[in-house]
């Protein structure tokens, strides 16, 4: 599978993960939330943008567990609970703002 | 406790670390191709012999047969077949396997 | 894994892992680590051990771009965020492959191989890598 944008192609695996976490723009961020049905908002890219610094220095996308206190600790506290996360990734931060974010699927993530 | 060894000795130390990290008392059961340890007159043979002072050396009697080995055996290793193999796990606490 | 490997009743059990495989050669290495990272979701109490040529898979400045394999020595720097703290190394097999805590890119406990044989007696579930 791939994604068509702006004359560039964005390869997918069958569950429309990007292929080349290195390929992500925040065009084809855009095309992946609108797949997802999120409607991004400044409160979105600083998940995504977060998920995106935590992978480039541990090679892995975070538990959710993980996530929501890592969060507390940067965004501050009142984001850094899964009550907040659900709210702007409804289908899960884990799966759904990994995905917008170009990462592969977190391990363990069902 | 219950260790169990995979490899041979001739070319992995599997069970030179297990017989460090065995403890008196334990059992270390030879499968696959951990079985030549069993050997007799083998370059291992003094250290398997000296290991039985405080641990107990088994080897599983299927393997050591595949590999046409069953008659060279060194004395002193207790020979188990596939239930005597599920009789050790569940005689002990727990299992670790030296792969 | 069985039930009688995770806990019973909400209590507590030592959990070991020993990782004896140096990282690219073999699988092993990157297996251990996920089923660490997933494990750690059940919260129990964790401990790695890295012994014989399992502490390669600590050492600092991995770079595996000329292999086409996943560079995930850096994963290893996040285990504190999961709650897995207890690392421990082989004093002995650091020493034969000339390697000092130093050449290692997390804290870890340097341990005498005896030391460990008795830790590893402690644990409720020993899992290989």
């Amino acid at each position: 599978m791939a994604i068509e944008l702006n004359g560039k192609t964005y390869e997918t695996d069958e569950e429309g993960y990007l292929l080349n976490l290195n390929e992500w723009d925040r065009d084809v961020a855009e095309i992946l939330a609108k797949d997802e049905g999120v409607d991004m908002t400044e409160s979105h890219w600083e998940v995504i943008d977060f998920l995106r610094e935590y992978y480039d220095e541990y090679q892995i996308a975070p538990a959710v567990r993980v996530l929501t206190k890592a969060i507390g600790k940067k965004l501050g506290k009142e984001k850094g609970n899964s009550k907040y996360l659900y709210e702007l990734f409804p289908y899960g931060p884990a799966k759904q703002a990994c995905k917008i974010a170009g990462l592969p699927k977190p391990t363990g993530c069902i | 406790m219950l260790h169990t060894v995979n490899k041979s000795p001739f070319g992995s130390n599997s069970l030179e670390t297990c017989l460090k990290m065995a403890t008196s008392g334990s059992t270390v059961l030879l499968i696959e191709d951990g079985v030549y340890a069993a050997l007799k007159d083998s370059s291992v043979a003094e250290t398997i012999a000296q290991a039985m002072g405080t641990v107990t050396i088994a080897a599983l009697a299927p393997d050591l047969a595949a590999r046409g080995v069953a008659d060279k055996v060194m004395d002193g290793i207790k020979l188990v077949d596939y239930s005597g193999f599920v009789d050790l796990v569940c005689e002990t606490d727990k299992t670790t396997a030296w792969l | 894994m069985s039930d009688e490997m995770m806990d019973e009743g909400g209590t507590i059990k030592k959990f070991a892992y020993i990782n004896r495989k140096a990282p690219y050669g073999t699988i092993y290495a990157l297996e251990s680590l996920e089923v660490v990272l997933i494990g750690a979701a059940f919260e129990q109490d964790v401990s790695l051990f890295f012994l014989d040529d399992g502490v390669f898979q600590l050492t600092k400045g991995q770079k595996t771009d000329g292999i086409g394999m996943k560079n995930f020595s850096p994963t290893y720097r996040a285990l504190e965020m999961y709650d897995v703290e207890k690392l421990y190394v082989s004093e002995e097999a650091l020493a034969a492959r000339g390697l000092t805590a130093d050449d290692l890119l997390v804290d870890v406990e340097v341990v005498a191989d005896s030391e460990i044989a008795g830790m590893l007696d402690e644990q409720d579930v020993v899992l290989s890598f």
